[in-house]
């Protein structure tokens, strides 16, 4: 791929034992680079590993102990596995964002103010400029401004899905990690959201993992396609649709599997 | 900043945890070597009953008090669970509405925080009242009436985990209430029977509704009507005592109701691990 | 209608029937004890006013004085110490099982927890005398150089403290894995330490229910009877520092039993305690109940 990459993926493995203490390998032996600002799209049936990947890029896997992660991963050139690294800082570079929209039981200031608040001693003004600049940029800071102090749960679920990107971005990360962010939203409000995130790609890498064909067609700049925990195919959006190399490629895209 | 405060309060968090659990073990370890030294060095004091000036030095065992107890828990715990269960049944929503099972759960709460000693005066009251002296009847009386908040509480959280299909399932092959009631009993009995025991278990332990009711006497239980006392009562008058055998017999008392707790304890774990397989779909 | 059908619905109806009274009586019950406290303390009631039995010290029963005002603020004092000691210890123990340990070991940890919750006051009462007295006692000699037997307001507040560990731990703990994993994720990958989200989310999303568990936990402390009575001292005075003896409402109650019961107005006076702890228990319950509901509203996610 062209360009600079944000991510390189080396060999990554990734392995969980489940219920009954068995080892399942989730994702086997990958080897990619995801490129700089720009929408990397991971698409694939579902329960093939998606999801364990997204989050083995910002090491959220962890608070789970069964999950076990092999290989090498570098963000901008730093090993993110390093004993030595700091994960709350990696957080902070490597944002994600749910598919359910999770507001945090405070209100809606306090939601964007959270990460903020966190990482730094921040003082008031500056901290309500982030607020402002980060609910503007999701488009919510007209709907929300006059009731900041209220219950962030009191807002559509298509606001609140906004609400969490606008909270992942206030941090000012590098790489925002997205997991099937529309699936819980009607047509108008995923759409919104599919519009937001060609806007931040401008300045946020977008790693996001779907199911939707359409939303590929509509957002990506890349693709990769995992089936069974394996790299099958990737390369630019129009190369992946309009000639994918491979057969389980083909009859992916066309419905046969999904 | 944030990671050094990480670190402290994880060390402060261990620290905590250790003043919880040292207690614990320190507890039992002293019941144990204490109350079981005193048995294998006076073994009969479980089988003899007191005998006369008992309380001053004398002679005899606390078969009393382990008699006492067994004769007031057990039908206490009987009665209590039987009008538990019911109670606990009625307050699904088949039987009756929102507002009133709401009035009723909060009342139970209230009960089950009351400290036991106001359950003993209660029962006291009515004694004074009918110019009874205390007596067996009224220290089971007193005791169902603490057990009852208890088991309700853990017979009621084991009913409603009953997955609705399986009340709309039966509803649907046309049972009546009773008949699905039924149902959703044999669903729920391992989780009752966890809360009968705990129940049980704070039964023969309390010694304040005893004190109140039954009396505290030295003498062999004898029917209804008459005067007995029970293990925690045993403890409780007897541990301050200036005679050294009586004060073993308060140690003794201690190690057979930690055993016996124990023993319950091991039980209830059993029974509720038995729940909560049903209830994820075995 | 067939027969069997008719034996059903009989059955069905008898039942519900038997249900319904069942629960009625729990209601008669609870109205029926507040009755009977309150009719049998009508006496001494009528006799002093309610302000002298609680805040006036003079303490006579054979003249027909009592004054509670030292087992007030001995109640006052044992259950404050304890929660003092009880919330924090608890809360971190329970943050430390529900979210540091391994599933596994939650489940182990929870059931010495259990033990601990089943144990009688009264082997607390008797560990608390054989033991913990004479060590306090050689401490603060030690230490302090104040002279003390160990049967005092620290030894009780210890113990009570020991006592309602559990129930707090316990509650603190489900109430904890009640919280939706997603909201630990959101915030962990914001960049917060784990710590960090315990401090600020979980305890505000789990706060209701947490808040329930200390002040059941409180309510433990505050009615504690049997344990107490052993190792307080039973000095109806007022006590002058955490070092002395003293007394409590219930313990009160248990002490002066036998003493006290054969004498109308002495019965009337000591069920009159035990109104008092009764509608101060109902009030706290009710009033826990209501903080619960408004919190859970005002803290939701």
């Amino acid at each position: 791929m062209n360009g600079t990459s944000a991510i390189k993926i080396r060999n990554l493995s990734i392995t969980y034992k489940n219920h009954e203490k068995q080892q399942f390998s989730a994702i086997k032996n990958i080897t990619l680079d995801i490129p700089k600002n720009k929408i990397t799209m991971i698409i694939g049936p579902s329960g093939c590993g998606k999801t364990t990947l997204l989050k083995s890029l910002n090491r959220l896997h962890e608070i789970n102990d069964n999950v076990r992660v092999t290989g090498n991963l570098r963000i901008s050139g730093e090993d993110i596995y390093h004993p030595r690294h700091l994960v709350p800082e990696l957080r902070r570079r490597v944002g994600l964002i749910h598919q359910k929209p999770t507001p945090l039981p405070f209100s809606i200031w306090k939601n964007v103010a959270y990460g903020l608040k966190v990482h730094n001693n921040i003082n008031h003004e500056e901290l309500n400029m982030r607020i402002r600049q980060s609910l503007e940029k999701v488009h919510l800071w007209d709907e929300v401004k006059d009731r900041l102090d209220l219950p962030a749960a009191d807002l559509s679920l298509g606001q609140q899905q906004r609400l969490s990107i606008a909270r992942a971005i206030a941090v000012g990360p590098e790489i925002l990690l997205c997991d099937e962010v529309t699936s819980s939203l009607d047509p108008i409000s995923s759409h919104k959201v599919e519009d937001l995130l060609i806007s931040l790609s401008r300045e946020f890498t977008i790693v996001m993992v779907t199911h939707v064909l359409r939303q590929v067609k509509r957002l990506a700049d890349y693709v990769i396609f995992i089936y069974m925990g394996k790299i099958i195919e990737c390369g630019t959006t129009e190369q992946f649709l309009k000639n994918p190399e491979n057969e389980l490629t083909k009859n992916y895209i066309n419905g046969t599997i999904s | 900043m944030k990671y050094l405060e990480e670190k402290i309060f994880k060390i402060v968090m261990v620290f905590s945890l250790f003043l919880t659990l040292a207690p614990l073990v320190l507890i039992i370890l002293v019941s144990v070597i204490k109350g079981g030294s005193v048995l294998l060095k006076t073994p009969e004091t479980i089988i003899q009953s007191p005998g006369p000036r008992y309380l001053l030095g004398g002679e005899g065992g606390f078969l009393h008090a382990i008699l006492g107890s067994m004769y007031l828990v057990v039908p206490a715990t009987i009665i209590a669970s039987l009008f538990a269960v019911t109670v606990s049944l009625f307050l699904q929503s088949d039987y009756c509405n929102k507002k009133f099972s709401n009035i009723i759960r909060i009342l139970l709460d209230i009960l089950w925080g009351t400290p036991s000693i106001i359950f003993g005066v209660f029962i006291l009251i009515i004694l004074i009242f009918t110019h009874q002296r205390g007596c067996l009847m009224a220290g089971i009386a007193a005791l169902t009436l603490l057990e009852i908040p208890i088991i309700t509480r853990y017979a009621d959280e084991a009913i409603q985990s009953v997955p609705k299909e399986i009340r709309e399932n039966a509803y649907s092959m046309g049972l009546t209430k009773y008949e699905t009631t039924k149902i959703v009993c044999k669903y729920s009995i391992s989780g009752i029977i966890a809360g009968i025991l705990i129940g049980l278990g704070r039964g023969i332990g309390d010694a304040a509704t005893v004190i109140f009711t039954t009396g505290a006497g030295s003498t062999m239980p004898g029917g209804l009507l008459q005067s007995a006392t029970a293990l925690p009562v045993v403890i409780f008058q007897q541990a301050n005592s200036f005679y050294p055998s009586v004060r073993n017999h308060a140690y003794a008392a201690a190690f057979i109701l930690i055993l016996i707790i124990l023993v319950l304890n091991v039980t209830t774990r059993l029974f509720q691990k038995k729940f909560s397989k049903y209830i994820t779909g075995e | 209608m067939p027969n069997r059908l008719k034996i059903r619905i009989f059955k069905d109806l008898v039942s519900t029937k038997v249900m319904f009274l069942c629960a009625a009586v729990v209601i008669l019950l609870f109205i029926l004890i507040m009755i009977m406290l309150i009719a049998k303390s009508s006496f001494v009631i009528s006799e002093k006013s309610i302000w002298e039995l609680l805040f006036s010290s003079k303490w006579d029963p054979e003249n027909y004085i009592f004054g509670f005002f030292p087992a007030v603020v001995g109640t006052l004092a044992v259950t404050v110490f304890s929660m003092v000691i009880a919330i924090p210890v608890s809360l971190l123990s329970a943050v430390l099982i529900a979210e540091y340990t391994p599933q596994r070991w939650e489940k182990i940890l929870s059931s010495f927890i259990d033990v601990l919750a089943g144990i009688p006051s009264v082997v607390f009462g008797l560990c608390a005398l054989l033991y913990l007295a004479p060590f306090i006692s050689t401490i603060t000699e030690k230490l302090l150089n104040i002279e003390t037997t160990g049967m005092n307001i620290l030894t009780a507040s210890i113990t009570l403290s020991i006592m309602v560990f559990p129930i707090i731990i316990s509650l603190t703990i489900e109430s904890l894995q009640a919280v939706p994993v997603e909201l630990r994720e959101v915030s962990l990958s914001l960049g917060a330490t784990k710590w960090q989200t315990v401090k600020k989310t979980l305890f505000r999303a789990a706060g209701p229910g947490i808040i329930s568990a200390v002040l059941l936990g409180f309510g433990r402390a505050f009615g504690e009877t049997m344990a107490v009575a052993m190792i307080i001292g039973n000095k109806n005075q007022i006590p002058g520092s955490i070092f002395s003896a003293g007394q409590t409402l219930p313990s009160l109650i248990v002490s002066s039993f036998g003493e006290m019961m054969s004498i109308p107005i002495q019965q009337s006076a000591l069920i009159f305690v035990a109104l008092t702890l009764f509608i101060i228990v109902t009030v706290t319950n009710t009033i826990a109940k209501i903080i619960n509901t408004k919190l859970a509203n005002k803290w939701r996610y």
